[in-house]
């Protein structure tokens, strides 16, 4: 690895510590840590993609083929946990882990040794969910919402899941007060909050989401475990608990979750726009507030989950209302995005594809939203593939196209050469395409009554369902192209500038590509 | 700037960690708010049978229904025992009369209701009543007998009294027949 020299202090580079396997066991380095937490993301990907395609596979025909109902409803239940807690949180943390340092002008997060805590506490509670599937009685099959009484009945995969949830809990929440501390004391002098770029600004207003509602999330499942072999009865109904209250306990948590999901990708976005449009971002400020009025909103609509779980109109009413209030901040950012893009010098480089595409997709599936957020539809449509295809144009064509964005945009920094262009065009594309292809007919089959989590179904879906089949296929085999980019691109290719994008803005270009193992160590000076 | 950053970094450590507990036990703090909430505003109480409620009650009006009785041609005496009562619209009630036989001998005689005033009577719907049949009494027989009503939620608003007005009129009873050609009080 070549180091360019900077003039100050941030010349040497390695020769230091230990090396091999025990380099990245004990690493305290931001960096080391960024990319350990992106690889184990993409890892997890791979394995939450690989169970989609079991679902998929199986969905293909009418008719049981590959899979029983019961490990159906557990490859099911793992392809979400997993999708959520082990591939999008853990890849936005690594962005944050790499990023956010270079952006603030500091030498590395506030608490390294923490930070690497945070990071090797994901193995642990990866391999036990994944081991989870060959225990007697199988995985947690209840779907990634664990509700009871399902819960409270599963077998000890539900104690695997439950202690993987605690692990995973108490990692992110670790991460997050590292990412607060270092966003708020760490800072280069003369970055003021308002001048923080925007993925430090929406990752800030995440972790704090993360500190308030994981410890909810843990609490709600130690009281399934205690519930399950502990003889209380939170929610077993037999001894007096109440089922729904676990559904209030876990959508508090559950739909601030889904703002930590899609908050960092907001953030991601607002820096790729601005970088091949060659303009500031439009409405900085507005982008701010929409973040935190979006932040805080989310702790006001969870009841919009639970429609049909048994509510009364003035219930049902308020969360409608409140649920359909975050279109607002949410349009706030959609319509800054296109203005930023207005008039703007733009060019179609592989960042700005993935940033385009998720706009687009991610309004839709904003809009699917606020047709499921109307009681009246909900009821109908609730549990069905509308809302299958809802929160995937949310958490694919939101989070996961907003994490391709970064890894194009970030990546010649990240490795010091420039990725194959056309390469990653044509990932795009194959995404675009097989993205829409497999979810886009699912709003059909939703709107036609297909339920959602079965392994069989009545022969008037069979057409939707080999289309959407044949669409995973594809998208999860383009992840493979994807692969390819990033490692040829870290084995070779054409040397990256320090500043590959020519509109790109932030401290992070002020450092050479590849970043030194160390940087920052004299903070600059923002004017 | 660099001065003390490590115990600003460790107080922030301190009190963001607290934070995470206090969550933590919000979370627990949650299934009694539950329960207090629910039961504060009965929301949970899905199973409770309440008390059937007659939703048709108009309980926002009273209207006044008068009684009258009159006997055409008969040796009867027939009188109501209540002279009025006030109803809501919709509530079901009960009137009783009296009818006494003065005769010697069985006599059977019908009742005939007529209304006051006239447009009320598509109101006043009887469920039951004495006069939907015949009613026969052995000499001498003192009766009481029930007329069980609702008035009409949709009745006009400016109709606040309603005369309900009876008169029995003699039949020939069974015989009637082949007691044909005799004439009337024989």
């Amino acid at each position: 690895m070549e180091t360019t020299a900077m003039g100050h202090a941030q010349a040497h580079d390695h020769g230091h510590g230990p090396t091999g396997l025990r380099r990245w066991l004990t690493t305290t380095n931001h960096k080391d840590i960024g990319t350990m937490y992106l690889w184990f993301s993409f890892a997890m990907f791979i394995v939450g993609g690989i169970m989609a395609l079991l679902i998929r596979a199986e969905l293909f025909e009418p008719g049981l083929q590959f899979l029983e109902p019961e490990r159906y409803n557990q490859i099911v239940t793992l392809h979400g946990l997993i999708m959520v807690f082990g591939a999008i949180m853990p890849a936005f943390v690594g962005f944050a882990n790499w990023m956010i340092p270079l952006q603030i002008g500091a030498s590395d997060m506030a608490f390294g040794r923490l930070n690497n805590w945070s990071f090797w506490l994901l193995i642990p509670a990866s391999v036990l969910l994944v081991t989870s599937l060959f225990v007697p009685g199988g995985a947690a099959g209840v779907g990634w919402t664990l509700y009871p009484p399902l819960s409270i009945q599963m077998g000890m995969g539900m104690d695997l899941a439950i202690f993987s949830v605690h692990i995973l809990g108490i990692s992110s929440i670790l991460g997050s007060i590292n990412i607060i501390t270092t966003i708020l004391n760490l800072r280069a002098p003369g970055m003021t909050m308002m001048k923080m770029p925007m993925f430090a600004w929406t990752w800030l207003i995440t972790a704090f989401l993360i500190i308030a509602v994981m410890p909810v999330f843990a609490g709600a499942v130690t009281m399934l475990l205690t519930d399950r072999h502990f003889g209380t009865s939170f929610f077993s109904a037999a001894g007096g608990g109440d089922p729904v209250l676990f559904q209030h306990v876990f959508w508090f948590f559950g739909h601030p979750e889904v703002y930590i999901v899609i908050l960092p990708g907001f953030g991601i976005i607002s820096q790729v726009i601005p970088a091949f449009s060659r303009k500031p971002l439009f409405g900085y400020a507005s982008m701010v507030y929409a973040t935190g009025s979006i932040a805080v909103l989310s702790f006001f609509v969870w009841g919009h989950h639970m429609f049909t779980s048994g509510m009364p109109v003035t219930g049902q009413l308020f969360y409608m209302y409140a649920t359909m209030l975050i279109a607002v901040p949410t349009g706030v950012k959609v319509f800054n995005w296109i203005a930023t893009m207005w008039r703007g010098a733009l060019t179609f480089e592989t960042p700005m594809l993935f940033a385009l595409g998720f706009i687009f997709l991610f309004t839709m599936g904003g809009f699917s939203g606020l047709v499921l957020a109307m009681t009246a539809v909900d009821v109908q449509m609730h549990n069905t593939y509308y809302v299958v295809a809802h929160f995937h144009y949310t958490m694919v064509a939101g989070a996961l196209f907003s994490a391709f964005a970064a890894v194009y945009y970030w990546l010649p920094k990240w490795t010091g050469h420039m990725y194959k262009e056309t390469l990653g065009k044509v990932h795009f594309w194959l995404t675009m395409i097989f993205f829409n292809m497999t979810f886009f007919v699912q709003h059909f089959l939703g709107l036609a009554g297909m339920p959602r989590r079965i392994p069989d179904y009545a022969l008037q879906f069979a057409d939707f369902n080999r289309i959407s089949s044949i669409g995973a296929f594809g998208l999860g085999l383009s992840q493979l192209l994807f692969l390819y980019i990033v490692i040829s691109c870290i084995k070779g290719g054409p040397k990256a500038a320090a500043k590959p994008w020519d509109g790109a803005e932030g401290l992070e270009w002020d450092v050479p590509s590849p970043a030194p193992y160390h940087t920052w160590e004299i903070q600059p000076q923002v004017k | 700037m660099n001065t003390g950053l490590p115990s600003r970094n460790r107080k922030l450590l301190i009190r963001l960690g607290l934070f995470s507990a206090l969550m933590f036990g919000f979370g627990y703090a949650l299934v009694p708010l539950y329960k207090v909430f629910c039961s504060a505003t009965g929301l949970n109480e899905i199973n409770l049978t309440a008390a059937p409620v007659n939703t048709q009650v108009d309980a926002g009006r009273l209207v006044d229904v008068e009684f009258d009785s009159n006997v055409h041609d008969m040796p009867w005496q027939f009188r109501p025992l209540q002279s009025h009562m006030k109803v809501h619209p919709g509530e079901v009630s009960q009137a009783e009369f009296e009818v006494v036989n003065t005769r010697n001998a069985p006599m059977t005689g019908q009742a005939i209701p007529s209304y006051g005033p006239l447009e009320a009577a598509e109101y006043f719907k009887k469920i039951s009543c004495f006069c939907f049949s015949k009613q026969t009494m052995a000499a001498g027989e003192r009766r009481r007998m029930p007329v069980v009503f609702v008035v009409d939620p949709a009745l006009p608003r400016d109709i606040g009294t309603i005369t309900l007005s009876y008169t029995f009129f003699e039949v020939e009873g069974n015989q009637r027949a082949e007691a044909q050609p005799v004439p009337t009080g024989s």
